[in-house]
């Protein structure tokens, strides 16, 4: 996890700017996807409305590897879902803004949203098995995409969708091309999902989970094709996931959500090396690290994402919290910057800094 | 790009001859591992030859009357001239049987071809636009529905005249509610399916998720549905004749008419109920037996 760590770091330190964080609204470069304020509101007849995301504002800059981590039901994928409006219409309140390059894709036409889906952003989902149409060959599902955004005829939409195999490290691409997804495994039916998410060089790739339904040497493989194909092609990538093994092998910035909204986004770095909520504190706790003694016990968050308080009356990880003060259920905490500008932070009383800059850090 | 070619070959354990089996093959692969879809199988495949092949097969034509056997109150049964005996016209009861067939095959096949094209059309029509179009042919088919199928049968049998196309037309349209109803609901529950999601997610557009992704997957339950209702159609078909509803010339040897014209004589020859009731009832198993064998097989849920 170190070594793959540092490994990471060398392009991302060749870069010209620091990675910003989320909400500093920063001059210079313009972020190739920057979302304001996206609330997404699930309602239906006789039920109270359920916000599942709730304000979430963040930049992705061209090129840039950004992560969105949080339990089940802390909103990221519907984050993601929201953001390119795969959610249905019924029952769903969208507000805020999604801007692709400077167009608001939630009030984009239906017709422009969907010639953009899939040529300039594509979206890789968790489960490989379900994502893929039991009925048609892989080879036609590839080629569909070809000939949608494209503009190939079938014989040349064929021979891309080869190569495109080929180039996500399926064997014998040309023969596969014929074969039914349940003819392959997991991991090569990610592949196969990965090749159509990159068939037309997206300049946006969202991956939700994309290892989640997969063991771990399989994982492993498909994130290392994922980190090579997002730095050759210098797609940018929006990595949702729960695992924050994934997030430090692949992240620039890292936002956490928490109950809908992010509660911590900082450079992986000073995450990792800082954590200053007491969620992310927990996150990094509860998973075991090789920096960490042999044998030191795994620290659990205690209780389950369904015991959160409503944000407008304080904290939401309030009664899960161990570092809980009274001022945490005194109205809903702000997102602002600790330390570093491009730390930021919604907590009354976080995890006390300790890395090198917890001198002045510490509020 | 070199880097996972090693890890896919051994990532990708599936044999080479396994990629070109289509999933007809698969489902085929797997209804032959199942003993009532083999039996189902040979009963179907005996019926459907039987119907084709009835001239080679029966021993004598279906209307040849021999009188000088019958009296009145009198049926020679079984014997080896006549291997099922005489009916009350002194024909064949086994040419008659077999003769039949091809009655009961064509009327199942015609009138489930008419329920299931026209319901699948309409299924597919409110699957695809929902909103109100949906909520329209739902209500219409909520209508049909609502009137006991056999009864619906009847009504339009009457309504349109004693002939054997009226019997296929009544049953097929009996069959279009419920074709139109299985198909929607199966493309309702496909469209919020991943790979539906997926296929947005990457542009492809609507009305092909439509046609080239939820609807194919939306037809097994379809395809079982048409096994079934053949069965159905077999056992209509001959409720209708029995009813006398079915063509009204007596020369036909249709089973529900045969069954239907045996029953004043059921205490001097009960076996000429026997027979075709038994074709009947051996003819629509095999159906249901292939149908329960064919839902199996095209269960995606069994599907690795």
């Amino acid at each position: 996890m170190r070594r793959t760590t540092e490994q990471r770091s060398a392009p991302a330190g060749a870069r010209p700017d620091a990675v910003p964080g989320a909400t500093t609204g920063r001059g210079g470069s313009v972020p190739l996807l920057k979302v304001r304020d996206l609330t997404v509101t699930f309602g239906s007849r006789g039920r109270s409305d359920v916000r599942a995301v709730d304000g979430v504002s963040l930049d992705v800059f061209a090129g840039q590897t950004v992560g969105i981590v949080g339990e089940s039901g802390s909103g990221k994928s519907v984050t993601s879902l929201a953001a390119l409006g795969l959610l249905g219409k019924r029952g769903v309140t969208v507000t805020g803004s999604v801007e692709f390059e400077g167009d608001d894709l939630l009030t984009m036409p239906d017709d422009e949203l969907r010639a953009l889906r899939g040529r300039d952003v594509a979206m890789v989902f968790q489960d490989p098995m379900s994502a893929l149409n039991p009925v048609l060959t892989v080879g036609r599902q590839i080629t569909e995409i070809l000939t949608r955004h494209r503009d190939m005829d079938r014989r040349e939409a064929k021979q891309e969708a080869a190569r495109l195999l080929d180039s996500v490290g399926i064997a014998d691409a040309t023969r596969r091309l014929t074969s039914f997804p349940h003819q392959l495994s997991g991991g090569m039916r990610q592949r196969v999902m990965i090749a159509m998410a990159l068939a037309c060089s997206p300049r946006l790739l969202i991956a939700d989970e994309p290892t989640t339904a997969l063991d771990v040497t399989i994982s492993a493989q498909i994130l290392e094709l994922l980190r090579t194909l997002v730095s050759d092609t210098q797609t940018a990538l929006v990595m949702i996931t729960h695992d924050l093994g994934v997030v430090a092998g692949l992240c620039d910035q890292v936002h956490v959500m928490y109950s809908g909204r992010i509660v911590e986004s900082a450079p992986r770095k000073v995450l990792f090396a800082d954590p200053a909520h007491p969620y992310t504190h927990g996150l990094l706790a509860s998973v075991p690290r090789l920096d960490q003694p042999r044998g030191t016990p795994l620290q659990p968050i205690p209780g389950s994402p369904s015991d959160t308080l409503p944000w407008s009356r304080g904290c939401a990880f309030a009664p899960r919290c161990s570092r809980q003060v009274d001022e945490c259920l005194g109205g809903p905490p702000v997102l602002e910057p600790v330390a570093a500008q491009s730390h930021l932070l919604r907590c009354v009383n976080p995890v006390p800094l300790q890395g090198p800059p917890a001198a002045e850090g510490t509020p | 790009m070199s880097l996972s070619q090693s890890e896919a070959v051994e990532s990708g354990v599936s044999a080479p001859e396994e990629a070109r089996g289509g999933l007809a093959r698969d489902a085929l692969r797997r209804l032959r591992r199942s003993p009532s879809a083999i039996v189902g199988a040979v009963l179907v495949t005996l019926f459907v030859l039987v119907a084709i092949f009835a001239p080679l097969l029966a021993p004598y034509s279906p209307t040849e009357q021999d009188l000088s056997q019958i009296r009145p109150g009198v049926f020679p049964g079984p014997s080896a001239e006549h291997l099922l005996g005489l009916d009350q016209l002194g024909r064949d009861e086994l040419s008659r049987l077999i003769y039949g067939a091809r009655y009961s095959l064509v009327i199942g096949i015609v009138s489930v071809t008419i329920g299931a094209s026209i319901g699948i059309l309409f299924g597919l029509i409110a699957g695809a636009f929902g909103g109100w179009v949906d909520g329209l042919i739902m209500r219409l088919t909520d209508i049909m529905l609502a009137v006991p199928g056999l009864l619906l049968a009847i009504g339009i049998a009457a309504l349109l005249g004693r002939s054997l196309t009226s019997v296929m037309i009544a049953i097929g349209v009996v069959n279009i509610p419920i074709f139109a109803r299985l198909l929607r609901g199966s493309m309702l529950a496909q469209r919020e399916s991943d790979y539906a999601l997926a296929a947005t997610a990457l542009g492809v557009k609507r009305w092909r998720i439509v046609l080239l992704h939820v609807f194919p997957n939306s037809l097994a339950p379809v395809i079982v549905q048409a096994t079934l209702a053949l069965a159905t159609a077999i056992i209509d078909a001959a409720g209708l004749a029995f009813l006398g509803l079915g063509s009204p010339d007596p020369s036909i040897p249709e089973w529900g008419r045969m069954l239907a014209e045996t029953n004043a004589f059921l205490a001097n020859a009960p076996l000429l109920a026997l027979w075709p009731g038994l074709a009947i009832v051996l003819s629509v198993l095999g159906f249901y037996l292939l149908g329960e064998a064919l839902r199996e097989a095209l269960d995606p849920k069994l599907r690795r």
